[in-house]
């Protein structure tokens, strides 16, 4: 892997590649979307590979302001989910904590031009003046991208969203806060319909929240969803309205040998992924990553270490917070691999046929642009060998939260606060 | 960043028992400072934007695991007997920053340990032993001594006092199986301590359960406003009863309440009605 871009942005939230890879979008703290353009190959320089260049930026979503609560609503955009292109625009979905919109993105590289009833300033001519007609003609004009918001879907989600998944039907979506689920079609904004509600009778009696939903790739009337207490539900939305009971329940057995005041808190999944092929899917807790046979409720078919060696610092990173960062995971295009952040500006990526992993750093100091990136190694042991970095000499504010991998290729978009790292594999 | 943990000293001693209550005495010392933690974390003040609540439903998780792990030691006893005594009123409804201070109670008693207060959390104290290794570990001591790990406070004290209150509705809890009533009311404690966390997300109309004695000292004032300040400040929940109902209910129910009776709060309807449409 070498590093082709670094780009400068606000506090990355989000990032996601569209279905053919073609672009990428990323939200920010400040709500605005940016969404970058694959270059196309140019026939000089058939061994480079396109870089990414900004194609639109727009403010999705702004401050607002709960005025029953007293509290406000953040801007900022929790997940993107592209749509699948069904015609010469591109459409995604944006969600900050309470609203989802639906955006068009369109280009615009013709103008008309002639007209007969006003001229080229847009001013109206004068009816008498006008002595012959003309038919307008399309001319070419400097690219234009503009971003629309077409739906919004509002007001149906008494806590935060965490998450939205399109359905493989292309026409259903849901979307998911701490405590439900909603199913919506995308074209009706004023209703949904709630598939999952896990809110206790009393509030008073909450232990467990949503923490991730995500629809079946291929199914379209399966999803899941995972909770705070490291359990995975697949649901089927035939066999009842209200999927309060799942049909699959997974979880791991907790290894009594490594209990703490914090195995709950660790074992906490911050995010759920289906496999492209949609046998498998993959969790994320804070120190692990977990690929899960579908078939295979009671364990994990896998399980890579993203960095065990915080295991024995909990307790600090309870106390700092940091135990409770919502890591993501994602898959490549052909489900052999998997990648996912770390601290220190660190991400992982195991190999599952090989089971390699490695250690890269996605930084500007450490990696020139196009020189192969180093990979990197946490010291464990009381020795530190040269190049190695000591567990207490991370920096925990550096972390990597979102990643993409391109669909196809080997592209990878690691977010790095507010800095946007491309990464490609070098082609011989 | 994170406060570095500090060597836990040799002793030298062959004595393997003493070592082992050294050990368990540490160990309870970490386990009330993470218990010190989790309230401090669960202390959402002047938050501008509702908080998470995965999160606070993790740290209350963490705070009744370690409730439940004292009260099979029977060390969070000695903590309920600690404050039973009636030095904290229920002036503590609008629960301040320093709900973690030094109880006045222990330190009559000549202290114990040294205890932790909220505000010089962060500067590592001397006495401070917060090991990750420790906490992140098995082990629950086998009998830890009966410390004061009093700092647990007026959040208890004041969810006690509510507890109190609605002891009568309280379901049978699947507990430890111990019938002490006093671990009974604490773990109501917590309940309705982290219900309030989680409360704040809902729009209250009625708080639950009215101490009677409570209401009598705080009846002419409007209960609502200090809903808003459980465990969150800015948070603003409808009025229990504004003006209008107050003139619906009256007008609806006619007979076993005296005239005079409902005279004298139609004038004072009619005066707090001047005083909102009058200005």
């Amino acid at each position: 892997m070498y590093l082709t871009q670094v780009l400068d942005a606000d506090i990355i939230s989000t990032v996601e590649f569209n279905y053919s890879g073609e672009l990428l979008a990323t939200g920010d703290k400040g709500g605005r979307v940016v969404i970058f353009q694959r270059e196309q190959e140019s026939k000089n320089r058939p061994h480079s590979r396109g870089e990414y260049n900004v194609y639109s930026t727009f403010q999705s979503h702004e401050p607002e302001f709960d005025y029953l609560k007293s509290l406000e609503i953040e801007e900022k955009i929790n997940k993107i989910r592209w749509l699948p292109q069904q015609n010469a625009a591109h459409s995604l979905l944006s969600t900050n904590d309470k609203t989802i919109k639906l955006w068009k993105i369109s280009e615009r590289d013709k103008r008309a031009e002639g007209y007969n009833l006003k001229d080229e300033d847009g001013r109206l001519r004068d009816p008498f003046r006008i002595t012959s007609l003309r038919v307008p003609v399309l001319m070419p004009m400097d690219l234009m991208v503009e971003a629309s918001p077409r739906r919004i879907f509002a007001n149906a989600h008494t806590y935060h969203i965490n998450s939205i998944s399109v359905n493989s039907d292309h026409e259903t979506y849901l979307s998911a806060d701490d405590l439900r689920i909603n199913l919506w079609h995308l074209e009706i904004t004023d209703r949904s319909f709630n598939i999952v509600d896990i809110k206790p009778a009393n509030m008073e009696e909450l232990t467990e929240v949503i923490t991730a939903a995500e629809c079946h790739p291929h199914q379209c009337n399966v999803f899941v969803y995972s909770s705070s207490k490291g359990t995975i539900r697949l649901c089927d939305m035939r066999a009842a309205a209200l999927c309060d009971r799942q049909s699959k329940f997974f979880e791991e057995p907790e290894d009594p040998s490594s209990r703490s005041f914090f195995s709950e808190i660790i074992s906490s999944i911050s995010d759920v992924k289906f496999s492209h092929s949609g046998r498998y899917m993959m969790t994320r807790d804070y120190l692990s990553v977990k690929v899960w046979d579908l078939n295979m409720e009671n364990r994990p078919v896998e399980t890579y270490q993203v960095h065990e060696y915080l295991r024995s610092k909990l307790c600090s990173l309870y106390e700092n917070d940091c135990i409770f960062d919502k890591f993501e995971c994602c898959w490549n295009g052909s489900d052999s691999a998997i990648m996912t952040g770390s601290y220190n500006n660190f991400f992982r990526m195991f190999d599952r046929n090989t089971r390699r992993d490695i250690t890269l750093e996605a930084s500007r100091e450490n990696s020139k642009p196009r020189a192969v990136l180093k990979p990197r190694k946490v010291s464990t042991g009381g020795k530190r060998k040269k190049d190695e970095i000591s567990v207490d000499s991370l920096d925990f504010n550096k972390k990597i939260l979102h990643t993409a991998w391109h669909p196809k290729e080997n592209v990878i978009a690691v977010a790095a606060t507010n800095n946007l790292y491309i990464f490609q594999d070098k082609i011989n | 960043m994170y406060s570095k943990g500090t060597k836990r000293k040799f002793s030298g001693s062959a004595d393997t028992a003493t070592d082992d209550k050294a050990m368990a005495a540490s160990y309870s010392l970490q386990r009330q400072s993470l218990l010190d933690m989790s309230l401090i974390k669960l202390q959402l003040c002047h938050m501008l934007v509702e908080p998470n609540l995965c999160r606070s439903v993790l740290i209350a998780n963490t705070v009744r695991q370690i409730q439940e792990e004292m009260t099979h030691d029977g060390s969070w006893q000695v903590v309920t007997e600690a404050f039973s005594s009636p030095s904290h009123g229920p002036s503590d409804r609008l629960v301040a920053t320093e709900v973690l201070c030094r109880s006045p109670v222990l330190e009559q008693q000549g202290g114990g340990p040294k205890l932790y207060s909220v505000m010089g959390y962060n500067g590592c104290r001397e006495e401070e032993v917060v090991t990750d290794k420790a906490l992140c570990s098995v082990a629950v001591g086998d009998g830890a001594p009966a410390l004061l790990l009093g700092t647990i406070g007026h959040c208890w004290d004041r969810a006690e006092l509510r507890v109190a209150e609605v002891e009568a509705g309280v379901s049978e809890d699947s507990l430890s199986g111990s019938g002490d009533e006093e671990e009974t009311r604490c773990r109501e404690g917590t309940k309705l301590a982290t219900g309030q966390v989680f409360g704040m997300f809902e729009i209250k109309n009625s708080p639950p359960g009215s101490d009677p004695a409570l209401e009598e000292l705080f009846s002419d004032v409007d209960a609502s406003y200090y809903d808003l300040d459980t465990m969150l400040t800015g948070i603003q929940s409808t009025p229990k009863m504004g003006p209008y109902d107050l003139l619906d209910s009256l007008a609806s129910s006619h007979g076993p309440t005296s005239n005079s009776t409902c005279r004298a709060d139609l004038n004072e309807l009619d005066h707090i009605m001047e005083i909102i449409v009058g200005s």
